[in-house]
């Protein structure tokens, strides 16, 4: 399977995803004629034509490479794991990922991608006899940013409820201003420990980003949201402006009685993610996750199907 | 779109205001983290030619060596504002013109830019084939062992190399600016 994961690695890295770049692209054509927003959005855009047309990495920062891999009973997860950490040094080879896996205490670059925590692999056994791989690559900048909140928050008045929710994203959005590499998509994480809050924020980040929230209190949350952080003016890159966020996803976790977080996961303009389906050897590529099925997703998508 | 030659002069550089649109031409050189770290704890000597009158780009880049030669496969700006600490002396230090990053920065490099006459050049954060593709030619690295790829100094000869003055040697920046304005925003929305 070290061929096919190599090449998601390549379509994550090289391809923004079509719902994205539509997005994008609507954001481009509401800025103001001759804005530095709007010429900011040009460049994306052609950026990531030349990107995918010559196959060099979107952006340089290459991020933290996030596996999810739902797999049939059969199959080994030291087989699999394998697998990717060699697919991630020959990705790493051939310059689809940037060397970014640093010792923490050494501060040596390990040169390949891989080392403790490096890539994050998250496994699912299922009962198909398809092994899927979704992967997401979340950019440095952008991971710097995002925040976690423990409720209740008195410098912005936020208690535990949906009131509480909306105020920690509007002021987390405020906070990252245009350090994020904005416009950002925020992953929301309601509930959790620490850890898995900020697993379910980051999970958000694998649906599709004109897609609806089935729960109509999330959904209606994140409409609200979406439209709030707009107001707030950052724009793209922080030069002012109508898109500062592409899109608001809300999930949530049970949670101890004693705590209520709420974690902030912003995702770059360059929303780097990509899907593969193994069924008795043959690989089909797509840029529709297991995560995202779960979602409504938009019609565009849906007709395509997986 | 201006068109700038590096090295550039003092004065030169002191025309340029807060929204100008710049084509940079010349040599300039990455330095990140680790680089600034060194600058101001070791005073390296030979970075001195390359700063002076020059430009330090926050980048990160992809680069991939055939032969002997190295090309920039990748090479868009990386956050500046972790540069806040370090920059101001270094510019002061080397005397450089030109900062360019994504984000902007903070007052003590506003400052600096006004003391030294330099100005921020914020590049398109997350454009970096865009960009890579502005590098004619990889003209050295230095460190490349002790630091790794990403925090090495690169020596880029660029042509037509694009960003957005966000900051000024006018004391002007975009980024306080739109920070005042949207805290605004802010707690209005929130209702604080
Ligand atoms: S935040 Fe995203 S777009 Fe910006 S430099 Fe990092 S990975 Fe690239």
């Amino acid at each position: 399977m070290q061929k096919d994961f190599l090449e998601l690695i390549r379509r994550a890295s090289c391809e923004l995803p079509a719902d994205v770049i539509r997005v994008i692209k609507q954001g481009r054509n509401a800025e103001a004629n001759g804005s530095p927003s709007r010429s900011a959005l040009d460049d994306v855009i052609e950026n990531c034509d030349l990107a995918s047309r010559t196959s060099r990495p979107i952006c340089q920062d290459t991020g933290t490479n996030i596996w999810y891999v739902y797999h049939p009973r059969s199959v080994s997860q030291m087989a699999l794991t394998r697998d990717i950490l060699a697919a991630t040094r020959k990705a790493t080879r051939l310059a689809y990922l940037r060397p970014n896996a640093v010792d923490s205490i050494t501060g040596k670059n390990s040169g390949d991608n891989t080392g403790p925590g490096a890539p994050v692999i998250h496994f699912h056994e299922w009962s198909r006899k398809s092994l899927v791989a979704d992967l997401l690559l979340k950019g440095g900048g952008s991971e710097n940013v995002s925040a976690q909140y423990s409720l209740p928050n008195g410098a912005i008045g936020a208690g535990r409820d949906l009131e509480g929710i909306r105020r920690c994203v509007v002021d987390a959005v405020f906070n990252a201003q245009g350090k994020g590499c904005g416009p950002g998509i925020i992953g929301v994480g309601v509930g959790g420990d620490r850890a898995t809050s900020m697993i379910e924020a980051k999970e958000q980040l694998f649906r599709l980003v004109n897609d609806k929230n089935p729960d109509p209190v999330l959904a209606k949350l994140e409409k609200t949201l979406h439209a709030q952080c707009n107001e707030l003016g950052i724009g793209p890159m922080g030069f002012g402006g109508l898109t500062t966020v592409m899109g608001v996803k809300i999930g949530a976790r049970h949670r101890l009685p004693a705590s209520f977080f709420v974690s902030i996961a912003y995702l770059c303009w360059a929303a780097r993610r990509a899907s593969v389906s193994i069924v008795g050897g043959v690989a089909t590529y797509s840029q529709i996750s297991q995560q995202a099925l779960k979602y409504k997703l938009p019609a565009v998508a849906a007709r395509k199907g997986r | 779109m201006i068109r700038i030659e590096l090295p550039v002069s003092e004065k030169d550089v002191r025309k340029l205001k807060v929204g100008d649109e710049i084509s940079l031409h010349g040599t300039i050189v990455t330095a990140r983290d680790a680089a600034h770290k060194l600058m101001v704890e070791e005073w390296p000597k030979f970075v001195e030619p390359l700063l002076k009158n020059g430009a330090i780009y926050h980048c990160g880049p992809v680069m991939k060596k055939t032969g002997k030669s190295w090309k920039a496969v990748a090479a868009g700006p990386t956050t500046s504002i972790r540069e806040e600490p370090y920059e101001a002396a270094v510019m002061d230090h080397y005397k450089v013109r030109f900062i360019i990053g994504k984000g902007g920065m903070g007052p003590k490099t506003l400052k600096a830019c006004k003391d030294v006459g330099a100005v921020y050049l914020h590049a398109i954060g997350g454009a970096a084939p865009l960009l890579a593709d502005t590098v004619v030619r990889t003209k050295a690295v230095h460190l490349l062992d002790e630091l790794g790829v990403p925090e090495a100094f690169w020596e880029f000869e660029v042509d037509g190399f694009k960003g957005i003055v966000t900051m000024d040697s006018h004391g002007k920046s975009l980024h306080s600016a739109l920070l005042r304005k949207s805290k605004k925003k802010r707690d209005a929305i929130i209702g604080i």
